[in-house]
């Protein structure tokens, strides 16, 4: 049975993904991700998102690295790490880690260090802010199960 | 099976329930574990037995050993050989598997590359359900012929 603590955590994360969603920073994808999740895969929301994180992180340092290099023309591998980003960050919904990776491309593809280096600034603040969200969300998520509620899909 | 590209936007949407199938197999082909690891779990959800390839070579090299799926996803941007390679060289083996290719947003130019090699779809990263629903319905009605 449910008790009160539970509900006030299934009404919190409900907010906080409200929040995501309404900000831009989630889409539906990451809606159909939860749906992948059952009894036969109960932690596939995060197992899925932490490998996203592993691989978003790598390919952040690549690019800054990239960038940083004194005599900057790899433009082509810069755009091979662009659209990796790109794909990873649409398949689990990261709608507006997605978004930045379109305008870095642009500017990759018009061979434009400054604008690249701009953009990733901006990739690498909405990757922070879209981290610490995601692992607030699972927070919340973990306590109420803890406290007697049942995992994904949510009920309403 | 000819190529033939198709957007999400002209599908004939049907419920993922109607095709649920224990006996098709499925090769997902991608250098992203995190993709490897969707496509593997969605494809399973509607009944299909799933094998993971992190490159075209592998792929290939699975192919060359005898073994055979109905369909393959395939990336386009991989390490060691890239889904266009891979697709051509399946193809000129005599593969028959329903290849789709899955790309990041590309040009139009560079998608049709990739159907040129030898692709029977192609497809924007992600594969929605509903996308899925359609390639194993055109699985389905291939078999049936």
């Amino acid at each position: 049975m449910l008790g009160s603590g539970a509900d006030r955590l299934r009404a919190d994360v409900n907010r906080l993904l409200a929040f995501l969603f309404h900000q831009g920073i989630l889409d539906e994808q990451f809606l159909q991700l939860q749906q992948l999740q059952d009894e036969s895969s109960p932690n596939f929301v995060s197992q899925v998102v932490n490998i996203y994180f592993q691989e978003s992180e790598k390919l952040l340092r690549n690019l800054r690295s990239l960038l940083m290099e004194r005599k900057l023309s790899d433009y082509k591998n810069i755009g091979i790490h662009i659209n990796q980003l790109m794909g990873s960050s649409s398949s689990i919904g990261a709608k507006r880690v997605r978004n930045v990776c379109v305008a870095f491309r642009a500017a990759s593809d018009q061979n434009n260090r400054t604008g690249c280096l701009r953009v990733l600034e901006v990739l690498e603040h909405d990757y922070c802010f879209l981290k610490n969200k995601l692992h607030e969300l699972f927070q919340i998520e973990q306590q109420r199960i803890l406290a007697g509620g049942v995992g994904y899909p949510m009920q309403n | 099976m000819s190529g033939n590209g198709a957007s999400s936007s002209s599908l004939n949407m049907i419920s993922g329930e109607d095709v649920v199938n224990n006996n098709l197999s499925a090769l997902v082909v991608d250098d992203s574990p995190l993709l490897r690891l969707l496509h593997d779990i969605h494809l399973k959800k509607y009944g299909l037995k799933v094998q993971v390839a992190e490159n075209g070579k592998v792929a290939v090299d699975l192919f060359h050993l005898g073994a055979s799926f109905d369909l393959v996803l395939m990336d386009k941007e991989m390490p060691v050989m890239n889904g266009v390679e891979a697709t051509k060289e399946l193809r000129a083996m005599g593969v028959t598997s329903m290849i789709v290719g899955v790309t990041s947003k590309d040009g139009p130019g560079e998608q049709q590359a990739f159907m040129e090699a030898g692709l029977d779809y192609c497809f924007e990263k992600p594969l929605t359900p509903e996308i899925i629903s359609f390639l194993l319905e055109e699985l389905n009605k291939h078999n049936k012929d």
